[in-house]
């Protein structure tokens, strides 16, 4: 019998090199398994987002109800979110998907009718007077007008997703929430430490994304 | 549907309530948690953001922490303080994880409030003579209120949500109930704890909203008494 290694894997240390090099498709399929979850739920979340938002600002009796919902679904903790959703998807990655995108969906509706609302009544009618028709006002003028809240939700709706998709890993479709239940599971801590610290610069990288994104869209923006 | 009847069915069993791991403990566990921990958190953050907030100094640290945290994933954390030689202490990964990530809503929502708070008041309290303390006590925190009690309400839901995802980590509480669902493969037991959890994490919220719209009236009253 050959005595076992004596490297940062065997010393279970915080920081391994040798993690990294051994461990490396993990690594990369759990970080693609986190972005394709993220990405599809906010996708979903912002395609729901912008037709409940127009609908809320459209019929003021809907505002209220269409709010009053999505704070009472942002309250309920995730782990209780993905729970309730167990009967209706099982244990697979629409489940965490669907509870990413009622997670979004808050954000999103807030921000978008926020942004909408702050339209000035005067661009609105100058644009009318143009001649102007309603799709036309609203794609042309009062979306692009709309896009910095609008932004804003997104941002903060992407990066909570990035951080609750580990949550994920209670039915096993985590990303990186996988690797992090797993590790702490068997007390591995370079596994654990490189899982949380992708999950933050993934995170931060989302981020800025999103921040060039609304530069490149809102040109009038940037002084 | 047969899923709802089994966890309504779970939930009404009297033996589910009792013992240690019965929802009475567990939903003690859960309200101790969230509120020492509530606790702890605004004795950490208000000072500190009330002194900011007066000196108009720290705003950009003040507003970023608030990202920084919705960045760091509470399991990450969770995990990693369990790994560390604190997690030896019992629930003391979970009291420091929960404390972590009230800190920022409330330090930004207090900020926030403070500098919100209209100049021309602060500088009318200045021009009648107030010292620093005076207008601190006197002025700007109680116009500062409603940021502040908004920011205690945003960490108590934290709060409540971080301590379920604390159960994945080990920790007690509510999520607890969910968790050994999820191990036993009974989905009634996990689709009733998530009812439960839910169910309190809504009550919290309710009570602040509740208290927010109260309050006022409550203190007019009071005043008008004296």
């Amino acid at each position: 019998m050959t005595a076992p290694p004596d490297d940062c894997l065997a010393r279970n240390e915080w920081i391994c090199g040798d993690y990294l090099s051994t461990r490396r498709h993990i690594l990369a399929d759990a970080v693609l398994q986190h972005l394709e979850l993220t990405a599809l739920s906010v996708a979903i979340a912002l395609l729901l987002a912008v037709p409940l938002a127009l609908l809320a600002r459209r019929f003021h009796t809907a505002a209220g109800p269409v709010l009053a919902l999505t704070t009472v679904l942002y309250t309920i903790p995730s782990l209780a979110m993905f729970s309730l959703l167990l009967p209706l998807y099982g244990l697979s990655a629409s489940l965490v998907v669907a509870g990413l995108v009622l997670y979004s969906l808050t954000l999103l509706v807030r921000n978008i009718l926020a942004g909408l609302r702050a339209v000035p009544e005067e661009t609105r009618q100058a644009a009318k007077g143009m001649g102007y028709g309603p799709v036309r006002l609203l794609l042309t003028v009062e979306l692009p007008l709309a896009l910095p809240a609008a932004m804003a939700g997104l941002r903060i709706a992407t990066v909570s997703a990035v951080s609750l998709v580990t949550i994920g890993a209670i039915v096993g479709h985590g990303g990186l929430g996988n690797l992090i239940y797993t590790g702490m599971n068997t007390y591995f801590k370079a596994q654990v430490l490189t899982a949380s610290v992708l999950c933050v610069v993934i995170a931060v990288a989302a981020d800025l994304l999103l921040l060039g994104a609304q530069r490149l869209l809102t040109p009038w923006q940037r002084s | 549907m047969n899923t709802l009847t089994d966890a309504w069915s779970w939930l009404t069993d009297a033996d589910h309530w009792s013992g240690a791991d019965g929802i009475w403990h567990r939903l003690t566990e859960h309200l101790l948690l969230t509120v020492i921990c509530l606790a702890v958190s605004c004795l950490i953050a208000l000072p500190v953001a009330l002194v900011l907030g007066h000196l108009g100094k720290g705003g950009a640290l003040a507003v970023n922490i608030s990202n920084v945290g919705r960045a760091v994933p509470t399991f990450a954390v969770l995990v990693l303080l369990l790994l560390t030689p604190l997690g030896r202490y019992g629930e003391g990964p979970t009291v420091v994880a929960l404390v972590l990530f009230a800190v920022p809503p409330l330090l930004t929502n207090a900020y926030v409030g403070m500098r919100g708070v209209d100049r021309s008041i602060v500088q009318a309290a200045r021009g009648m003579g107030m010292t620093g303390r005076q207008m601190l006590w006197r002025v700007e925190a109680p116009l500062a209120l409603p940021m502040i009690v908004n920011g205690v309400r945003i960490a108590a839901v934290q709060l409540v949500a971080t301590a379920t995802i604390a159960a994945l980590a080990g920790g007690g509480g509510l999520g607890r109930i969910i968790t050994a669902g999820f191990n036993l493969a009974s989905t009634p037991q996990v689709v009733a704890g998530a009812v439960l959890v839910a169910v309190f994490a809504l009550l919290v919220e309710a009570c602040f909203e509740v208290g927010e719209r109260l309050a006022p009236g409550l203190a007019r009253r009071k005043a008008a008494a004296t």
